[in-house]
């Protein structure tokens, strides 16, 4: 190859190059997406109205299984680092003697497939709760952040912009479920979103998702065939962790224990 | 609160919830407290000499400041340290969020500092003045500077400065009740923590700010005119032990207040803050904080209050009580600070705090803040002179007495 050949060459390159970056030819993910069936109605080929919206996420606690695939799909949704948790799944074992026993370990994320070999005394039931952000519309976390970089947006989610925050960890001292963690390379706050970005797609949260029992529900509350939507109508007994925290959260639960904290 | 069924039932378990095992506020929250407390007290000693007119405290009023300013100035370093994104901190300053009590610190702050300043700068006008008539070269244009270029001591001139310095102690105390109160209602505002969760904490913060910022004046009085080898004020030692003893009845009484409330009340998450004061906690607070810190400087104080007792004995009594109480504080912040993150959010566990030598928070960077302060007193010294002319000529007087 001569020199003049070889200028061309690379001239030819870099502007096919040039085109293929500017011309239009739709996006990748996007045609990924259309191939994706919708899991939340209304929300794909429309405007979406964001300050007309309310979401709400309902944990079934009797129908966890502590299978841990939540947790898994938060993980790889996210890249959680190991030892931080976007979402956990905590068993709660109940003796007759009326003693609580708890335990995560790793965050549930193995899954529970070994029963707890401590415990001395005849069990009298157990049970899993999943755990994740609250969404809490009185939420403490965005009043004491200094800077502004948790906010609540219109659309109801307590998010962190990663931008803005300053890592000084008020809102994790601030938030009474412990949702909330510092990662560990960014230095900055970071904590379960209901997979906003997934919600604003017309996808149900990860964890959500791939519930093999639909322990998780989410839905829109604007959506009157949704699931929570009946379930938040219907006359069944749900509801919110540290109630007299008075934070209110968007996050129900239902069949929760008492001993549930 | 209805899960509970009793404290044994709450604990047996000792289930820590996964994000709160590691502790993010560490020692550099311990001491921001500690050093803005150190201010205030500081602060308060040179209030009643320029405001109130306690006399007595004239040797100290003039250090105070400028002990005052000394920490002042290195206040917003243990907070730096502790941001992850420190580059970040003018968002505080420049975008705060309205509803966060965090978002005034710097303001206060600011306020705080312009306001010590000009305190200084005026009480040390005269001196200033006489200082740059003697100095040379960088250290005359420096006096220059600092006195705004005016010579002025004249009668009217002076009366003005005394007006205007009036003005500043008297804004100034407002302005360090709030630098401090709001440290307390920092912590007084997680509601999530049912340590920190009182109205109570901001009225312990402010009192034991007093407290260790009276020690400090004490201790380093004392200290500093010893290794100098001049004479000691009894009576502005007296008067500033007699401020410390009220000020530590008061700081001590409210911090059994909340103890005893929270044991009495058995309301919301008693159990936790009843099993962190007697398992994680037994040593550094009952112990420590509560028996070998306040108890016996309450006795120590006591002793100097009720009995006459020899100068030289007094003054060194004087300074191993503020030396404990120095110490009371620091563990009080501690206990507060790090103890209050021991508890699980779970409501059923504690987690562990063990401190790192050589982290950004670790115990070789609070070495390193806590000796900056008297780097920066040392170069203070030199430009502002510590100790009144008028107490030297009576020092010089006694050693030509004797």
């Amino acid at each position: 190859m001569n020199r003049r050949s070889f200028v061309k060459k690379v001239l030819n390159g870099t502007i096919a190059g040039s085109l293929y970056l500017v011309w239009p030819m739709g996006s990748d993910s996007l045609e990924i997406l259309k191939q994706t069936p919708e899991q939340i109605p209304g929300i794909r080929d429309k405007e979406y109205d964001i300050l007309n919206q309310e979401f709400a996420f309902i944990v079934d606690i009797t129908r966890c299984i502590g299978c841990g695939s939540c947790c898994v799909a938060d993980k790889r949704e996210y890249n959680v680092p190991d030892g931080n948790y976007r979402t956990w799944v905590e068993r709660y074992v109940k003796g007759f003697s009326d003693n609580i026993y708890v335990d995560s370990p790793n965050g549930g994320l193995d899954g529970y497939q070994q029963p707890r070999s401590d415990i001395d005394e005849k069990i009298r039931d157990t049970f899993f709760v999943p755990k994740l952000c609250n969404m809490c519309t009185q939420a403490p976390c965005v009043q004491v952040c200094p800077v502004g970089a948790t906010f609540t947006s219109p659309d109801g989610f307590v998010l962190v912009d990663e931008k803005r925050c300053v890592g000084c960890a008020y809102c994790i001292q601030a938030c009474p479920y412990s949702v909330r963690f510092l990662h560990p390379d960014t230095k900055t706050v970071e904590k379960c979103t209901w997979c906003y970005q997934r919600v604003r797609k017309g996808l149900l949260p990860a964890c959500v998702d791939v519930c093999p029992t639909g322990a998780r529900k989410f839905g829109s509350m604007k959506d009157q065939t949704s699931e929570v939507y009946e379930i938040l109508k219907g006359p069944g007994v749900l509801t919110v962790l540290k109630k007299e925290m008075g934070t209110f959260p968007a996050l129900y639960y239902k069949g929760a224990r008492r001993e549930v904290i | 609160m209805d899960a509970a069924h009793s404290a044994t039932t709450m604990l047996i378990s000792n289930y820590v919830f996964p994000n709160d095992l590691h502790v993010h506020w560490s020692m550099m929250i311990v001491l921001y407290p500690y050093i803005t407390g150190l201010v205030d007290g500081a602060f308060i000693i040179a209030a009643l000499y320029y405001l109130f007119d306690v006399k007595s405290l004239k040797p100290v009023a003039r250090f105070s400041l400028l002990f005052a300013m000394a920490f002042l100035a290195i206040a917003t370093l243990p907070l730096l340290l502790h941001l992850g994104r420190p580059e970040r901190n003018f968002n505080m300053l420049l975008t705060p969020s309205p509803s966060s009590a965090m978002a005034g610190f710097g303001y206060i702050y600011a306020v705080s500092m312009g306001v010590l300043t000009f305190i200084i700068l005026f009480v040390y006008r005269p001196d200033l003045v006489a200082l740059r008539s003697q100095s040379k070269g960088l250290m005359k244009l420096l006096y220059r500077a600092l006195t705004f270029d005016s010579t002025d001591l004249s009668k009217d001139a002076m009366a003005l400065d005394q007006k205007i310095i009036r003005f500043l102690v008297g804004i100034g105390i407002p302005i360090a009740v709030v630098l401090h109160g709001y440290v307390g209602f920092i912590f007084g505002g997680v509601k999530a923590n049912p340590t920190w969760s009182t109205p109570l904490m901001p009225v312990i913060f402010l009192f034991s700010a007093c407290v260790s910022g009276v020690s400090a004046i004490i201790l380093a009085y004392i200290v500093i005119r010893k290794i100098k080898g001049r004479s000691i004020d009894h009576g502005c030692i007296k008067t500033c032990i007699n401020t410390l003893t009220l000020f530590f009845i008061l700081a001590f009484s409210f911090e059994m207040l909340e103890v005893f409330s929270h044991s009495y009340l058995k309301s919301g998450y008693h159990h936790m803050v009843e099993g962190l004061l007697n398992g994680p906690l037994a040593n550094s607070f009952w112990l420590w904080q509560v028996k070998i810190c306040s108890i016996l400087p309450l006795f120590i104080l006591g002793v100097l209050g009720f009995f006459t007792i020899k100068k030289h004995i007094y003054n060194f009594m004087a300074a191993i009580v503020s030396a404990i109480l120095l110490l009371q504080v620091l563990i009080m912040r501690w206990n507060v600070v790090i103890g209050g993150q021991l508890m699980s959010k779970s409501a059923r566990g504690y987690t562990e705090f063990h401190p790192e030598w050589f982290d950004k928070e670790g115990i070789l960077a609070v070495i390193i803040v806590m000796s900056i302060p008297f780097v920066i007193l040392f170069v203070l010294g030199r430009i502002f002179p510590f100790w009144t002319s008028d107490n030297e000529t009576k020092v010089k007087q006694t050693i030509t007495n004797n």
